[in-house]
């Protein structure tokens, strides 16, 4: 069942808009909208990695540093030069999206671990860059960010954000579902299939790689841009290599090439710290093992696998629109 | 008239030249068969033509447009569609999407109109889909539409490859040993199937080690041997080559004739 | 020479030759298995944490040191045994993200053995530093050099001539074949991962006297280290060694003739240029895809 539920388009959307609109039921204080907000800012990042890494089988450790550009870009543009916060995201996302189609298009053409090592590079000179330039970006110790206001209409407390980000990952999740529907994203599963396969049916898996890799960078600075003007504060933290692991983990924990499995996987992974502060000293060993051993019993993830385990009936013959690639790994026949 | 046309094309690897100096030119309509013992460069000659290899000398052709040195999905995009001897489905995917795959070329959708599922999208893709399971049924893969592609068998999947270079709409289709671990009547079948896409006006480049096959559908072989032109013209020509009948059986064998279906 | 650039040279070399090491691990590991051992770090870790308590606690350092390699190869084994082998044939996000889990898992335990704390560990051979062409240099640096150095050679000779090092070889270049042949691959992953580990540690050893350590030691040395063994070629041990050898002098001349803060930053691009033109490395070998 839940995997019809991911396969059918419309019906998948409405399962989560039904959950972001319930979900306030649950929450009790204002502790809670926070986590829940903190859950949806993360999730719209890893439905746009989840397009990279998931369908078009490229890896990034650097996405970190489209986030933070996004963060710091939308801070600077309005605590530094006073620009309205709406302008000042979208210009930084056309920022981001250039320098990404800059960085792309030469690394883009590396595989495998050799990817991997050019993104975090990439991520890593991008988190130097604003816990060094201190004068633009406050350092190490962050800066404040003005409120998100639009005309007028000032978005503040943690009821009224709810609903921003809610609706902001519902159109994430809508956008990136219909990319993957469409003759874009077949070409993008195609390449991740078989690169030279699909270069012979036409597709320039270069362009490609570029586009979704420039795509999932938009995600990821928008994502920041509204991080920042929600916290009204930006650090480094978020910039980190560390950040930019997190997010890649939040992906393949929920499941590769399957946009409610990057949903879930920033659910489970963004919630499972707070919950493990009751674990106190225990916490990081009690993570580290949680991660490997999902990893380990559930190679393709949380959802795809529970997915097949629910949809069994159905048989192996049934190809499902999410659950299959099973990852980055060169054609095995 | 002549579809495509190469001129002293060679190969190296490391200093090995893998093809050498090939010069020949394939006439529309027919089905062009490379032959020649393993190792003679048929499959890198293969990757020549469809420009998955960049040659190390010589030039591509094709209509009398130059193609030397583009990137494989520009022949794709001039009408040249191609199967592979060691598979390159995407088994990430169903049957049905990787024969839509093939359609790609074809498909007019801007990014935009895809993001925001504009209406006349969803008319395409239904065009799309229908015209694809067409494909399948033609390839005689009705039975498997909504098959994983990772869920079919051997012979399946190769007519799959089959079915996805047709939906580029090639003028000319190249299959790498369609026919290699099929049982009797799958090769049959293939057989069948080539004189079809031969029929229907695809002109066809085969590569196949199956002599009963080569030798039934061809209307002009092309022999190869250690990257070298050994023989070329039709089959009657080739199979009675002395040249040919000592590559394949060595010397001894040159008093007889190459025997059909007796390759190596 | 001035003495400038012959002080940014040695603490080139000798942070160098850390990363060498590390790298040397990677690649190994790399070869076997085909895995990218993201807790590569921490073998570092243990290896510089188990030398201080155990010397701390009245040990002898060469006992301490031998204590400390032997305790890094077993969490090595156990890291193949439990983590890597269950998850054979998974792609190779999934097997990066596992090996990360463990590099947390293990920096949690080690906070938990230990502490939180910044520890020093004493010179092998005490502290006043050496003059050398108008530079100074603390002799824990000589030590750093020697040691990688003889390491070098010793893994040569494995490699070249040793069974299991042939087997190791073999292994990574056709894990089929290598089986048809006879060679126990399951042996040769756990003594790749063990021989990895034993390497990391020796670095972490010999690097803790002049950077200290402490539980989070393993994240940069880790990093640097699989950035040195990209950049030199993945699977290439004299890639690992030149790439780690080039990555610490970058640093050192970055740091020193355009900006400290920079350094990293100076590393990164430049390993950026070299991918650029080179995808696969100083050494690594160029694959033409076979179809």
């Amino acid at each position: 069942m839940l995997r019809r539920l991911a396969a059918s388009r419309s019906s998948g959307l409405a399962a989560l808009a039904l959950v972001v609109a319930l979900l306030p039921l649950a929450l009790q204080n204002a502790y809670y909208y926070e986590v829940a907000i903190l859950v949806g800012l993360n999730a719209i990042v890893c439905v746009g990695l989840n397009l990279l890494i998931g369908y078009a089988g490229q890896i990034s450790l650097g996405h970190a540093g489209f986030f933070g550009l996004g963060a710091y870009g939308s801070a600077i543009l309005t605590a530094r030069y006073g620009w309205p916060p709406l302008a000042a995201m979208a210009v930084t996302t056309l920022g981001v999206a250039a320098l990404a189609y800059l960085i792309g298009r030469p690394i883009l053409r590396l595989r495998g671990h050799y990817l991997a090592m050019a993104t975090l590079g990439m991520g890593i000179i991008i988190s130097i860059v604003v816990a060094t330039e201190d004068q633009l970006t406050g350092g190490p110790d962050g800066m404040s960010v003005p409120a998100l206001s639009v005309f007028g209409f000032a978005f503040a407390g943690e009821r009224v954000w709810y609903w921003v980000v809610g609706v902001a990952l519902l159109v994430a999740v809508w956008v990136a579902r219909n990319l993957v529907d469409s003759p874009h994203g077949r070409a993008l599963r195609a390449l991740h299939g078989s690169e030279v396969g699909a270069e012979v049916a036409g597709i320039d898996s270069a362009r490609h790689k570029v586009r979704v890799f420039v795509i999932s960078a938009v995600y990821a600075s928008i994502a920041g841009g509204l991080t920042a003007h929600y916290a009204g504060f930006v650090t480094p933290a978020k910039v980190t290599f560390f950040h930019s692991i997190e997010l890649v983990t939040m992906v393949v924990f929920g499941g590769m090439a399957s946009t409610f499995g990057a949903v879930v996987g920033a659910a489970v992974l963004t919630t499972l710290p707070q919950a493990l502060t009751l674990f106190k000293e225990y916490e990081m060993v009690v993570f580290g093992a949680v991660m490997m051993l999902t990893m380990i019993f559930m190679p393709r993830g949380l959802v795809p696998t529970l997915a097949a385990l629910f949809d069994r009936p159905e048989g192996p013959g049934k190809a499902s629109r999410d659950a299959g690639g099973g990852g980055i790994r060169p054609p095995a026949r | 008239m002549t579809l495509l046309r190469v001129e002293q094309l060679s190969k190296e690897f490391g200093g090995v030249r893998a093809v050498a100096d090939l010069q020949f030119s394939i006439a529309a309509g027919q089905v062009f068969s490379i032959i020649g013992p393993n190792g003679a460069g048929k499959t890198t000659l293969l990757n020549l033509l469809t420009g998955v290899y960049v040659p190390s000398t010589g030039r591509i052709w094709f209509e009398e447009r130059n193609l030397t040195g583009r990137a494989p999905y520009e022949y794709a995009a001039c009408g040249i569609a191609r199967t592979f001897q060691n598979l390159q489905v995407f088994f990430n995917m169903s049957a049905l999407e990787n024969v839509m795959v093939g359609r790609y070329l074809h498909e007019r959708c801007g990014l935009p109109a895809a993001m925001l599922r504009f209406p006349s999208l969803g008319r395409a893709e239904r065009e799309t889909r229908s015209e694809c399971e067409k494909l399948m049924h033609f390839v005689g893969l009705g039975a498997y539409l909504e098959t994983a592609a990772d869920a079919m068998p051997y012979g399946a999947l190769k007519r799959l490859e089959i079915a996805r270079a047709l939906a580029t709409r090639p003028r000319l289709v190249l299959l790498d040993e369609p026919a290699a671990g099929l049982n009797p009547t799958e090769t049959l079948e293939v057989d069948a199937l080539i004189s079809k896409l031969a029929k229907s006006g695809i002109t066809v480049v085969l590569v196949e080690h199956n002599m009963r096959l080569v030798m039934g559908v061809s209307d002009h072989i092309l022999v190869l041997d250690y990257g070298r032109q050994l023989a070329e013209g039709s089959a009657e020509v080739v199979r009675r080559d002395p040249r040919v009948i000592e590559a394949y059986l060595g010397a001894a064998a040159s008093a007889e004739p190459v025997s059909a279906g007796g390759a190596p | 020479m001035s003495a400038q650039f012959a002080q940014y040279l040695l603490t080139g070399v000798t942070v160098g030759a850390i990363y060498a090491l590390v790298a040397l691990g990677f690649s190994i590991i790399y070869n076997a298995s085909h895995v990218i051992n993201f807790a590569q770090g921490e073998f570092v870790m243990i290896g510089g944490m188990t030398t201080v308590s155990l010397t701390a606690i009245g040990w002898p350092l060469p006992l301490a040191i031998g204590a400390a390699v032997v305790a890094a190869a077993l969490v090595g084994f156990a890291l193949e045994k439990f983590a890597v082998e269950p998850a054979r044939g998974a792609s190779v996000v999934t097997l990066i993200i596992i090996t990360i889990g463990a590099s947390i898992l293990l920096r949690g335990l080690a906070t938990l053995v230990w502490d939180k704390n910044i520890h020093a560990l004493q010179a092998f051979s005490g502290d006043t530093p050496i003059q050398i062409a108008g530079a100074s240099l603390v002799p824990q640096s000589l030590w750093v050099m020697g040691i990688t150095l003889v390491i070098v050679l010793l893994l040569t000779w494995f490699f070249g001539r040793t069974l299991l090092g042939k087997a190791l070889l073999a292994t990574s270049h056709n894990r089929l074949a290598a089986q048809l042949v006879g060679i126990n691959v399951r042996h040769v992953l756990l003594a790749s991962f063990g021989l990895s580990a034993a390497l990391g540690a020796v670095a972490g050893i010999l690097v803790a006297p002049i950077t200290f350590t402490s539980w989070d030691v393993g994240v940069m040395l880790g990093l640097k280290g699989f950035a040195a063994a990209i950049l030199g070629g993945l699977g290439s041990g004299p890639g690992a060694v030149l790439g780690g050898l080039a990555l610490g002098l970058i640093e050192a001349m970055g740091a020193g003739y355009i900006s400290s803060a920079y350094k990293d930053v100076i590393a990164f691009v430049i390993i950026l240029a070299v991918l650029f033109f080179m995808p696969s490395g100083l050494l690594g070998t160029r694959s033409t895809d076979r179809v």
